[in-house]
Order: structure tokens, then sequence, then C-alpha cells
């Protein structure tokens, strides 16, 4: 599937801020199921952008700003081609053995919630495993929550993030290489896709598999994956500091016609 | 040099002088209480003046209701919220001073952090008394009186004369004329009854005072070979140059130090014309325009200029 | 009865006075007990006044905190020291490699020397530094190297120290206050200087300078600021080797340089000796949240503009589960034995470790593999039933995480204490500075003594003192024959 993505990203700085540094991790690599046609990201101002790539291979735009600023504005937008592989990701830039990923991060330590789902899991091969776990997550995950916001909109990111984590502890408490992924998303039957989060295993002699538990599926041509780390802080969009006051993000995925 | 050296360096200074401010403060107004009433003295009021003269009565209130000497010294002395008492500009002294130790010698250093370690023995000492005292207190003053001293004078002695030193001066001197102009302003403004007449013969003691507070007394009298009259004490406060805690004498210094970061750093600005500004105003004002524009108007004005001074340094110099 | 087995540095078996502490033991026979209580009281003074305080974490009385120093000098022969010396090091050598290895070709992970999950799964091992070098492949600049001494030419490494230690600021104070308050006894011998030990710092960080640095490198030393445990040794460091002392926001970067805020507009450093963890460096590259550190400090340090001392990531050579490995990691990258022991250690993680360290728990030391300062263990012989019950669960629970060692007859130094002169525990923490020109090391260090009767623990922390530490000329030359055929041992 042949998609399009733009993601807009305006922060403003409340009281203005005179020297200002960023990691943008905006831009998409190819890999087997996935060919990134065109891409690029600009930002306004009296802004530099360095490319580079982090320390998991990431496209990394380093953005200094020097000079008084109060708004900033990123855009990042490209055509990427994608293929369904059931999930399973191949030929991606891979800076560490998949035993990295067994790390704990201060967003993904295991709590008592996780070892008991983690424990409770048993039989079949690791991929069986996986799969239940993913079943389990969001089964668990809707049970335990009883804040409506969540029920009324279960696509929200936070939540996506909120299980990509659990599935990632979990996962690595079960022994498999688990890491966040984080990227773009448009659904077989609509229109308009969105930013979305999701996870990674790795299965020994199989690779590295996504998982994407808060649509209980594996990633399919619809995902557009754009950066990978330990945790969300790893992948995310951009990290800034000093921080903005506040941000406004709007992203359009799309079928190319 | 580090800006946030030179904001340090220009704090410490600043919370040295203060501590000793305070000190003199007290000391007067413990003079004036004690006057028996028949001299003009002991009104009553004398406490709640060094409140006034030292901008914090409002402060005061907030947690007090008596104006008394034993809770106004608890106040000025040992409150650690109250940006004007010996133990607050204390604390603040060492703590400025520790960040900034590698700019100044060993010995200025030691002194204030000696000076603090006494401050804290002191209190440990006096505080759970019910009442306090002028004696309990005084070795309070004491320790206040000899930081300032001890620091004043080992800058003056062995500091290098680097943008380190030029700093420190340019808090001092802001911090002295800010002192003596809210000294004076009390004096005019707050204290004299309306419908007493400047030079009213009442007063007396409370101008004799006000001489004492800045040691002026014995100045006073070689400059002027009159008895006390209020406008020459104004004059002397103001005007004379000669008198090391006079306005004039203030800015003289003030327009030099902060010419001297100009000159060393290559470069004049803002700050730079502002103190100059300033002296050249103190030195062209006659003591009759001091008293057609107001002795309180005149003060007033001169204290948002002497503010104004220490934003533009900031804007200069610390937040490039 | 357990005192009978520790070996005690001054006083031998039998009443005989070890030949390099004859005139200490002199000095302390004709010295009345109520001098050597002033020149304490001296000392303190003295201490107090310059404001060598450090604060503790968890305490809220005194935020500001005096660490005991005790007036007798701990004596190390010039022999002893050579043997020291070399073995220190040939371990910094070994730790360089290692993490010039592991942040790059991981060669020893490959040869199943040292487990690739101790490496990768270690929470102070940085993935950010991944496929980065360090400049002249030192990661290392400043160690401290934590040494316990058993008997007669028997020392041991507890410890590495391979982020940001600390403590160097009391052996240099150490020195100064003991020369102020006993020259006679000081001009009595012949002791190995420690004051060029600022000079040879700067030299060695400004010998480390990235390639675009100015000819005279400009060094900063950053602190978390005024209300760090090591505050005092910060500034002290910073006024001896007349650098800035910085805190994160006096700093910026822009274009991937870093630059200091003064008076007269930003200005470039080239060095930074940074005494902040790395969780706290960099909020773009770890801890968002950090207000400590400073955005974009890591992409100048991998743009080549600056150079970070100690580099970012070491903490994984000094943990204390690669400890263990530290004789295999000697081996791997210098072909040659350690010179310096370690203390035999259980890793729990070996299951039939594990099971020989819970059979033996009343014998035992048990530490965190990531704990420091003397929290988190159990030292068995002194703990109760129930302390030893308690640590049993949390040993279970997740073995990975502790190593266990036997309780060590660390040696005892004379110690001025209320009672009078006693013995009482040291240990020893040298510096090893390492710069472009190669490694040096400083004739002494900080000796931590346990002033409790008995008690093994020496941090600060935990109410440990100081001595200042004396390596000097051997009295007589037979000291020397002992050695060589000890290190061929």
């Amino acid at each position: 599937m042949r998609i399009v993505i733009r993601h807009e990203i305006e922060q403003s700085f409340e009281p203005p801020v005179k020297s200002l540094n960023q990691a943008l991790r905006l831009t998409p690599r190819s890999h087997e199921s996935q060919h990134v046609v065109r891409w690029r990201v600009e930002t306004d101002g009296d802004s530099r952008l360095r490319l580079g790539e982090d320390a998991f291979g990431n496209v990394v735009h380093a953005l200094g700003v020097s000079g008084v600023t109060s708004q900033l504005r990123i855009v990042a937008e490209g055509v990427v081609e994608t293929f369904d592989a059931a999930g399973i990701v191949r030929a991606t830039v891979e800076r560490f053995p998949p035993g990295l990923f067994l790390r704990d991060t201060g967003l993904t330590m295991p709590d008592a919630p996780s070892r008991e789902i983690a424990a409770r899991i048993s039989g079949g091969n690791m991929i069986e495993r996986l799969h239940t776990l993913l079943l389990r997550l969001q089964h668990g995950e809707t049970e335990a929550r009883d804040d409506e916001a969540a029920q009324t909109n279960p696509q929200d990111t936070d939540e996506a993030e909120a299980l990509a984590h659990r599935f990632i502890v979990c996962a690595r408490l079960m022994g498999a290489p688990a890491r966040f992924i984080a990227g773009y998303v448009l659904h077989p039957e609509e229109r308009e896709g969105k930013r979305h989060v999701w996870a990674e295993a790795y299965v020994e002699g199989v690779g590295w598999i996504g998982f994407d538990p808060v649509n209980v599926i594996c990633p399919h041509d619809g995902h557009v994956r754009a950066a990978v780390g330990l945790d969300a802080l790893d992948a995310g969009a951009t990290r800034a500091a000093p921080q903005p006051l506040s941000v406004a993000s709007s992203v359009s995925v799309r079928r190319a016609d | 040099m580090l800006a946030r050296t030179a904001d340090n360096l220009y704090w410490l200074a600043r919370y040295v002088e203060r501590a000793e401010f305070t000190a003199r403060i007290i000391d007067i107004t413990s003079r004036l209480a004690a006057l028996p009433k028949a001299y003009g003295g002991a009104s009553g009021a004398e406490w709640e003046s060094a409140l006034v003269a030292l901008g914090a009565h409002e402060r005061f209130r907030k947690t007090n209701e008596v104006a008394d000497e034993s809770a106004v010294l608890r106040f000025l002395v040992f409150d650690a919220d109250n940006p004007s008492s010996i133990r607050y500009c204390m604390d603040r002294a060492r703590a400025n001073a520790r960040a900034v130790r590698t700019a100044l010698t060993a010995e200025m250093w030691q002194g204030v952090n000696s000076a603090w370690i006494e401050m804290l023995n002191i209190e440990r000492a006096v505080a759970p008394f019910e009442r306090m005292t002028r004696d309990r207190i005084d070795p309070a003053l004491d320790a206040a009186k000899g930081m300032s001293r001890d620091f004043d004078g080992l800058a003056y002695r062995n500091m290098l004369r680097n943008d380190a030193y030029w700093f420190s001066r340019v808090g001092l001197y802001t911090e002295r004329a800010d002192n003596t102009a809210r000294l004076l302003d009390v004096k005019y403004h707050v204290l004299l009854p309306e419908t007493e007449t400047v030079g009213g013969s009442l007063d007396y003691f409370q101008w004799t005072a006000i001489l004492r507070a800045v040691s002026a007394l014995t100045a006073y009298h070689w400059v002027y070979r009159e008895s006390i009259k209020p406008w020459l004490i104004a004059d002397l406060l103001i005007r004379k140059k000669e008198m090391p805690r006079s306005l004039v004498s203030c800015y003289d210094n003030l327009a030099g130090f902060v010419d001297a970061i100009g000159r060393a750093y290559g470069q004049q600005g803002p700050a730079q014309r502002h103190a100059r500004a300033v002296l050249l105003r103190l030195e062209n004002t006659s003591l009759d325009d001091v008293f057609k524009t107001g002795v309180h108007e005149f003060l007033s004005e001169f204290i948002e200029d002497n503010n104004k001074l220490g934003a533009l340094l900031a804007e200069q110099y610390l937040l490039n | 009865m357990l005192e009978q087995s520790f070996w005690d540095e001054m006083n031998a078996s039998g009443g005989d006075v070890r030949s390099v502490y004859a005139k200490i033991d002199a000095w302390l026979r004709e010295t009345p007990p109520d001098v050597l209580s002033a020149r304490r009281s001296q000392a303190e003074l003295l201490f107090r006044r310059i404001g060598i305080t450090f604060a503790v974490y968890g305490s809220k009385d005194a935020s500001e905190r005096l660490i005991p120093f005790d007036i007798i000098p701990r004596i190390i022969s010039q022999s002893e020291w050579g043997l020291l010396e070399r073995g220190l090091v040939q371990r910094v050598k070994a730790i360089n490699a290692f993490l010039t290895d592991i942040y790059g070709a991981r060669e020893i992970l490959r040869a199943g020397v040292v487990p690739d999950d101790l490496v990768f799964r270690n929470p102070h091992f940085c993935p950010q530094m991944a496929g980065r070098r360090a400049p002249h492949d030192i990661w290392v600049h400043i160690a401290g190297i934590d040494i316990v001494r058993t008997g007669e030419n028997e020392f041991y490494v507890l410890e590495d120290n391979a982020r940001t230690p600390s403590g160097v600021s009391y052996m240099l104070e150490n020195r100064e206050v003991m020369m102020r308050l006993l020259p006679d006894l000081f001009a009595a011998h012949r002791i190995a200087p420690v004051e060029n030990y600022t000079d040879l710092l700067l030299n060695c960080l400004r010998s480390v300078a990235p390639a675009t640095a100015a000819r005279e490198p400009v060094v900063a030393l950053l602190t978390p600021g005024q209300f760090n445990s090591a505050y005092y040794e910060h500034s002290f460091l910073a006024d001896r080797l007349g650098v800035e002392l910085v805190e994160g926001s006096d700093l910026l970067v822009r274009d991937d340089v870093l630059y200091m805020r003064t008076t007269q507009g930003p200005k470039r450093i080239d060095v930074l000796y940074r005494r902040i963890d790395d969780d706290y460096l960099d909020p773009l590259a770890f801890r968002p949240d950090s207000v400590l550190g400073v955005p974009g400090v890591l992409n100048a340090y991998h743009a080549g503009n600056l150079t970070l001392s100690n580099a970012v990531g070491t903490g994984v050579a000094d943990d204390k589960a690669m400890y263990t490995y530290m004789p295999e990691i000697v081996r791997f990258y210098l072909g040659e034995e350690a010179i310096l022991k370690n203390v035999p250690t259980w890793r729990c993680r070996e299951p039939d470790a594990l099971a020989y360290v819970l059979d033996h728990l009343h014998e035992l030391v048990v530490k965190e593999v990531n704990g420091s300062g003397g929290y988190g263990m159990l030292v068995g012989p002194h703990a109760t039933r129930e302390e030893r019950a308690a640590f049993r669960e949390k040993l279970l629970a997740d073995p990975v995480n502790y190593i266990a060692q036997p309780t060590l007859s660390l040696s005892t130094c004379p110690t001025f204490v209320e009672s009078g002169v006693a013995p009482r525990h040291v240990d020893l923490r040298p510096f090893v500075l390492t710069g472009a020109n190669g490694s040096r090391v400083v004739p002494g260090g900080l000796t931590r003594v346990a002033m409790r009767e008995g008690s093994l623990v020496v941090n600060s922390s935990q109410g440990g003192g100081t001595k200042d530490t004396w390596i000097i000329e051997d009295p007589d030359m037979r000291a020397l024959a002992s050695f060589s055929s000890q290190r061929s041992v």
C-alpha cells in the first residue's frame, strides 16, 4: 500500500526561550516490508537541522534554535510503500543484539500486575505465548480500567502507549526481548489514519515480530514504523529541553491515489 | 567570569552590607527607646520606626501584633523569613559565598562562614528566651558588624582588581545607597509629626541618632561646625562626597566600578550611562532643589533609580 | 575473640611495633591523651571553618556534617605502595580497554568471557554510547579503587569506582591539616607528596581535549549545585584546578559546541569534568526531567567538540557484578594476571553459588549488585537471626541482583577514639588519573576508618571517618625482598 503521511507539530514556549535543542525522530527507514519513497523534515524560524542516527539506528534530526523563540513549527512529510508481512519485520537497521531489549527502563519496570500476567502464560512455543499475551493484555487492561475516557476512546495514544509498555514488560519477563515502536497506522477500512505506537518482540529463529496491543493484532501493511527504542522515551517524535508550554500536533495519514 | 558568579558576588556584598545596616538600626533604636521622655525620646514608636526604616513593617504585621522591643528584636535578628533580619542576610550571604568561593579569597569565605556559624550558636543560646532584650542579642549585632567589617576590609586589601571585585563593590554600594536613602526618608516622612516643623527641638535626639546610625555625628561637626540642623543632615547624607555613606559618595563609587567593568570588557552600555547620569544629578542638585521637590519624593525617585541600575547590569552582563 | 584475627598495621603480634610505625608509636607513647584530644579539636575547628562538610541524604537535622578526622596517620611503605601502584594502573588500563570494547566490537562478549546480559541488562550500560569511541580510547580519566588490606603484603580490591569517584579533597585537606597540626611528626618522616594531584589532574584533562579545542583547552567542572553532598569537593577542586565551577543552568549547547554563560557572553568549553551522574547529564538523551544537566551536551560530545570526563556509560565497568569478572577482564585485554586480587565473590546469579550463600549467610557479606555506600547489604556475622531471614527472602526473590563475599579481616590502624587510642578497621581509596600520556597514581589516597569498635563499615554516610595516608620510605630494605617473591605468586 502506498501511504502519504504529513505530521505537523506546533510548539509554544512561554516565557520565550533563548536557546533550544531538540531531537526529532520523525523519519521512517526502509526495511523489507516498508519502502520509504520520499521523506522530508522541515522547521520554521531561525533553526538548524542536522541529520544523524541514534544508537538504535533511528534517523534523528538534531534541531537547534538560537535567538528568542516563542513559537516553533515542525513538519515531517513523505510517501511510504508498505507490504503485508504478517507482522514479521525483516532487514531493519539493527545496532544491538536482541538481548539488549531485555533491559528494564524507567518506563518499563516490571510491576506486580505484569508479573502476574506473565506468570499465568504457559504452554506452546514463544510465538503462541506472545499471542496469548496480546489477547490477555487487552482483556486484562479493559477489565482493570474503569475511567470513562479510556472506555469511550480506546484508540487514544496514551492508552496505546500504556499497553505497548505493558506488553514489553510482560514479554521481557517471559524471556522475549521486546521493544517500543512509534509510527503511523492506516487501518484497511478507514480513510484517515493517525499517529500510533506498538511493540515488537523477538523470537529465536523467526526474528522481530510486531504486536499492536491496543488493536489486538499484528501490524499489517497499514503500519508505518518511524522509530524504535526500549520505551516511549527512546522513540518519541520529539524530545525538547526546555519543554514547550504547549504542543499541538496534526497528523494526516492517507492512501495515495 | 560566569554570569552566575557575578550575580552571586553582587548579592553576597549586598546581604553582608544589609546585615550590618540592620544591626546599626537596632543599635540606634534601642538607644532612642532608652531615652527618658523629657529628652524627647521614648515615645513608644521607636521600634515601629525601626521596622519602617528596614522596609519590614508589613511583613512584621503578618505574624505579630505589638511592635515592642522583644518582638521586633526577635523579628529583626532571628526571623529566617524576614529579608532584612540578620539571620536571613547571613544565610543568603553564606549561600552566595558558598556558590562562588573560588572567586573569593579563602579568608573572605572563612570570614562569612565563621560569622554564620557564630550566628547559629548565638541563636541556639538566645532564641529559647521568652523575652528578647538588647543585651541578649548584642553578640548577634557584633557578629553582623564584624562580618561586614572583615568582608569589606579583606575585599579591599586582598581581592584582585578585576570584574569579581567590581561586581562585589557594585553590590555593596548599591545596598549602602539604598539604606542611606531609606533611613533619611523614614526620618523625614514617617517619624516627623505633622504639626512639627522640620528642625523642631523635639526630635533633636532622633536626628542625632540618624547621624550615629551612619557613624557621621563627628563628621557632621567637622563639616558644618554648627549645631544639628535637619537640612544640613540631608545635605550631608545626600550631597557631600566626603561623607562615605552619602548618596553622592555611593554613586561616585558605583559610577567608577561599573565604568571599570565596561572598560575591562571593552564596551560601555546602558548601565554605565545610567550610573553616570544618577551621579551627575546628585552632584548638580542643590539642597533647595531637594526641598522644592520634597525630600520624600526626591528619595523615592532615587531609590527607583538605584534599583534600575541593578536591572540594567543584569540585562547587560547576566542574561546574555 | 574475633578481634584477635585482624591484622593491625602498627602492632605486630607479640607486641612488636612494625618498623614503618616506629616513630608514630613513640609519639603516641609520649603524648598525653589531653594533648591528642586538643589536637583533634583543633583539626575539627579547622575543617569546620574551611567548610569541609558533606550533606547526608535522608537526614533532616544536620544538613551539613563534618566527617570525623583521625589525627593518627595511616602509613604504607614505599615498597608496598609500588606494588599497589602497578596493580592500580593495570586495573584501570583493563577497565578502559573493556569499555572501548563493549561500546565497540564487543569481542569479550563474543569470546564468552563476560555474559551478554550482564552488559546489556546492566543499568549503567549506556546504549547511547554504543558505536562511539572515547577520545584517545580513554573513558575513565579519574578512577578511585577501594583497597583493603588483610595482612603483610595482602591487598584486595574491594570495589572499582569508575563514574565520579569522590573523596580526593579529603586526601588533600587531611594532608594540609596534618602539616599544620603536627609539623614535628610530619618532619620526622619522609612522606611522598600528594599536593601535585590537582596539577596532574589538570594536565590529564587537558591532554584529552578534542582536536577542535583551542591551544589552551578550556576545562570546567560541572556540579549539581550547593545541595549536593560532595559540593565542597567540587568547589575545592575547581579552585585548585583554576577552572570555573559551573552548574547546568550556566551552560548551553549551540551547533554542537558547549558554552558557558559569562559576563562577556558565551565562552566555549572543551573539557567538562562532570560530577553529575549520567542520568542527569542531558535531558535530551537521558532523564527528560533533569534540570541539572545540559540539553544537547551528548551531541557536542558525539560531534567531537567536547570531552566528557569521565565518559558516559563507565558505570557498567564498576558495578559489583562486573567486578567479579575483573581478573578475567584483565587477562583478556592485557594477557596478564591481575596484580591486585579480587575478594573471592559468589555470584548469586549462579545456582551453585546461590545455594552456598544461602547456607552460609551467617558468615558472608551480601551486597546488592547496584547498591552503594554500604546501603542494602547484609553483614552476616553482625546481623540478627531476623535480619538474616528477611535478607534470605530478598535474595531468593532476585538472586541476579546480589553477590556475596566472605567477611574480610580488614586490617586495623591505631585510631584516637573516646576511650583513647584503639584499633579500628580501615580501607584505602587511591586515585588513578589517566590521560593521553598514560596513568598516574598520586602516592597516597583516602584512608577511611570505621570509628565504631568492631565495625567494618567505613562509609562516611554511615559514620566512617578519615585519616591522612602517608607513603614513606622503607625503614629497611628487607621488605622489598619479600615483595618480589610475593608478586610472582
